[in-house]
């Protein structure tokens, strides 16, 4: 394409862009401040006043663990009171804590079914005060989820569905589309042998499965450590070479 | 007499004897002189009670009951069964024997709680099936009417509830008919909410009924505007408002709405006020609103920000307040760190708006991000004492286990149950094959019998 009508087309881009967002709050981003994962973004980090998916893979599609500890770790990150909200209590809040996210910031609303959980994480994402919305849902409609990711533009506050099913089998689930403006999978990985007997840091396979204006990328990393930040692999980190961009898949 | 404690009528005193006779079959018996009117006070002190713990609708029912109306209110001490439970513990720890029941109408709970010592709970359809069997005289009729109708030959309440009507009025008088329809609920019997005479209140009447949830809307409003100017001129800030909506049938739907923190925002409370009006059913109408702030206390304002220029902290309390009135109050929490080793003891509820511990778990050691509510048995092959399992199945699934960190050593809390005296967990953090992690422990120290079974569970899975 000719450099000249490329430049049209990005000033197109920005129109539109300027168009769309006419009524919303310029919420910014949320970097990872890791290079090659806010090089796969839009705008260099997750998108604040959004909705974005989480969900674990294989096994962790029905437990969760991964996944409610990646997206704890995004807003550990963000200033402010976090709201979230599940149906089943079996989150562990030391684990929390260890990703960053104090006892102090956490209010945990239990919703009785997911009609009720809907209606508060989106009650929450529109009061507008909280650093984030947590919600742990298995059922995430194309209809509600436009209204969160309305709701979240509204007041620029960022909402994560750790979407989190009761049998593997409804994990299929995940494929159907929604308006969240980025889809993740957080599966574990083995992590990296220490040279004495024990477990190190924990590690994930982190698949950025669909993002809006941005292709789809996976990355291994290594785990929240206790500020919630992800983490460059020490081996690759420390190798000659600079580390590989997400390696590149086919957009989902 | 007009009352006896158990100890008394175990002795053979009963309530209408004489005085002297009582005196004279019971030797060195404590009497003491009738009080009606303290009798009352304090049955509308306990009325205002029990309007401030259960439900905004309570009625004093004297001589010696209470009357409270718990639709769509029992769901918040978890149910009938519950809120009879608690109301009978707390009055009993203030030295009140009392006899609940929860039933469909008035006059079927008065009749059974009255008569009938081993129900508490009436179902919807069994109102029949309770009064049927019981006495004439509970059905809160003038007191030579029960003989009379015995002379008839009816003894009991199913007796005449089944028959011909006119006949039974000509005789009787149509009071026997009114009560009878009362406590089956054929006809409805209005409780007059008991209302301390302090309480912030503001009512509206109508000319013509109203029922739409619009209309509904615009004088909560209202009713809320008046009632922040009311509290204006007090300094107060209200904590619980009861909405009282009296129908053109004499029924009365109550919706209560709970604040975390004193508020006196016309707009907050509107909107609280608003969100319930799906729970009003207004019939063939509302011609009486009142709406009371029954708990409120001293609005202190606080500078927003610490410092000058410094951001204002973010006020979630509107947020809990809505969610709480939504789904419940203590459905909504935050989770702070115990003192104790035992996790599934580390944590506790507060309330979402208290203020901060402080406090936070030793972040040393690896806790899991799920922690299962009851540890489920796992098949392992271990080494014995302290080496971790090489292999676990769970829920059917084999793992291999590829690197293992432990043992984490917890002791039973001794202090808190006898049981835990030698009680002994190891914990070990595990890896399988494809890098998932599983927190496991061993109850017993893989030694000694007394310190545990040495049988192998599954407590949590990290991220």
């Amino acid at each position: 394409m000719p450099a000249a009508r490329s430049a049209h087309f990005d000033d197109l881009r920005a129109k539109v862009r300027a168009l769309e967002q006419a009524d919303r709050r310029a919420a910014g981003v949320l970097p990872f401040e890791v290079a090659t994962l806010d090089a796969a973004l839009p705008g260099g980090g997750l998108a604040l006043g959004a909705l974005h998916e989480v969900a674990g893979g294989g096994d962790d599609a029905v437990g969760g663990a991964a996944a409610a500890l990646f997206a704890a770790g995004i807003v550990a990150r963000l200033p402010g009171p976090v709201l979230w909200c599940i149906t089943r209590p079996d989150l562990f809040a030391p684990a929390l804590n260890h990703a960053g996210l104090g006892p102090d910031r956490v209010i945990y609303v239990e919703a009785g079914d997911e009609k009720a959980l809907m209606a508060c994480f989106e009650e929450g994402l529109r009061h507008g005060g909280l650093a984030g919305v947590v919600c742990e849902t298995s059922r995430l409609t194309m209809t509600a989820s436009r209204r969160l990711q309305l709701a979240a533009e509204a007041s620029g506050v960022i909402g994560l569905a750790v979407r989190r099913w009761r049998r593997a089998a409804e994990a299929a689930d995940f494929g159907q589309p929604t308006a969240a403006a980025t889809r993740w999978r957080v599966s574990a990985e083995p992590s990296a042998p220490l040279p004495v007997p024990g477990i190190g840091r924990a590690r994930w396979r982190i698949e950025l499965m669909r993002c809006r204006g941005a292709d789809a990328a996976d990355f291994i990393l290594d785990a929240c450590d206790e500020t919630g930040r992800l983490a460059l692999p020490a081996e690759l980190a420390r190798r000659s070479v600079a580390p590989p961009a997400g390696r590149r898949r086919t957009a989902a | 007499m007009t009352a006896c404690n158990a100890a008394a009528a175990a002795s053979g005193a009963r309530v209408g004897m004489a005085a002297t006779q009582a005196q004279a079959l019971i030797p060195g018996l404590d009497v003491r002189d009738a009080d009606p009117h303290g009798d009352a006070e304090a049955l509308d002190r306990l009325a205002l009670w029990a309007m401030h713990r259960y439900a905004p609708v309570c009625q004093a029912d004297p001589p010696d009951g209470l009357a409270i109306d718990v639709t769509g209110a029992a769901h918040l001490k978890g149910g009938e069964a519950a809120l009879l439970r608690d109301l009978a513990t707390r009055l009993q720890g203030v030295g009140v024997t009392s006899r609940g029941v929860v039933g469909p109408t008035l006059g079927a709970a008065h009749a059974v709680a009255r008569f009938r010592a081993n129900q508490s709970l009436i179902a919807e359809d069994g109102v029949d099936a309770a009064l049927s069997p019981l006495p004439l005289e509970a059905l809160r009729l003038p007191a030579d009417l029960p003989a009379g109708l015995r002379r008839m030959g009816f003894e009991r309440i199913g007796d005449v509830a089944h028959r011909p009507r006119a006949p039974l009025q000509l005789r009787f008088g149509a009071e026997l008919g009114r009560r009878l329809d009362q406590a089956y609920g054929r006809s409805g019997e209005p409780l007059i909410p008991v209302e301390a005479p302090e309480t912030p209140r503001v009512e509206r009447v109508f000319a013509e009924p109203i029922g739409a949830p619009e209309t509904l809307a615009r004088y909560a409003g209202a009713l809320a505007e008046a009632l922040c100017g009311q509290l204006e001129t007090r300094g107060l800030g209200a904590r619980r408002l009861d909405w009282l909506c009296y129908r053109v049938d004499n029924r009365i739907e109550a919706v209560r709405v709970g604040l975390a923190k004193p508020v006196r925002d016309v707009r907050r409370l509107t909107r609280l006020l608003t969100d319930k009006i799906e729970t009003i059913a207004p019939g063939f109408g509302i011609d009486r609103m009142t709406l009371a702030a029954s708990a409120a206390e001293p609005l202190n304002w606080r500078p927003a920000a610490a410092r000058f220029g410094a951001e204002a902290a973010p006020d979630v309390s509107m947020l809990v307040d809505t969610l709480a009135n939504r789904i419940g109050a203590d459905r909504l929490y935050r989770l702070s760190p115990v003192e104790s080793d035992v996790p599934e003891r580390s944590t506790r509820k507060v309330a979402p708006l208290s203020a901060p511990t402080g406090g936070a778990w030793a972040p040393d050691w690896p806790r899991p991000t799920r922690l299962f509510r009851k540890p489920e048995p796992i098949e392992t092959i271990a080494l014995l004492p302290d080496n971790p399992p090489t292999h676990f199945t769970w829920r059917g699934v084999r793992r291999r286990i590829r690197r293992a960190d432990g043992p984490e050593r917890i002791f039973g809390e001794w202090g808190r149950r006898d049981a835990e005296m030698w009680a002994v967990r190891d914990y070990f953090q595990v890896e399988d094959d494809a890098g998932e992690r599983f927190w496991l422990f061993r109850a017993g120290d893989g030694e000694d019998a007394t310190t545990g079974s040495q049988a192998w569970f599954i407590h949590g899975r990290f991220g």
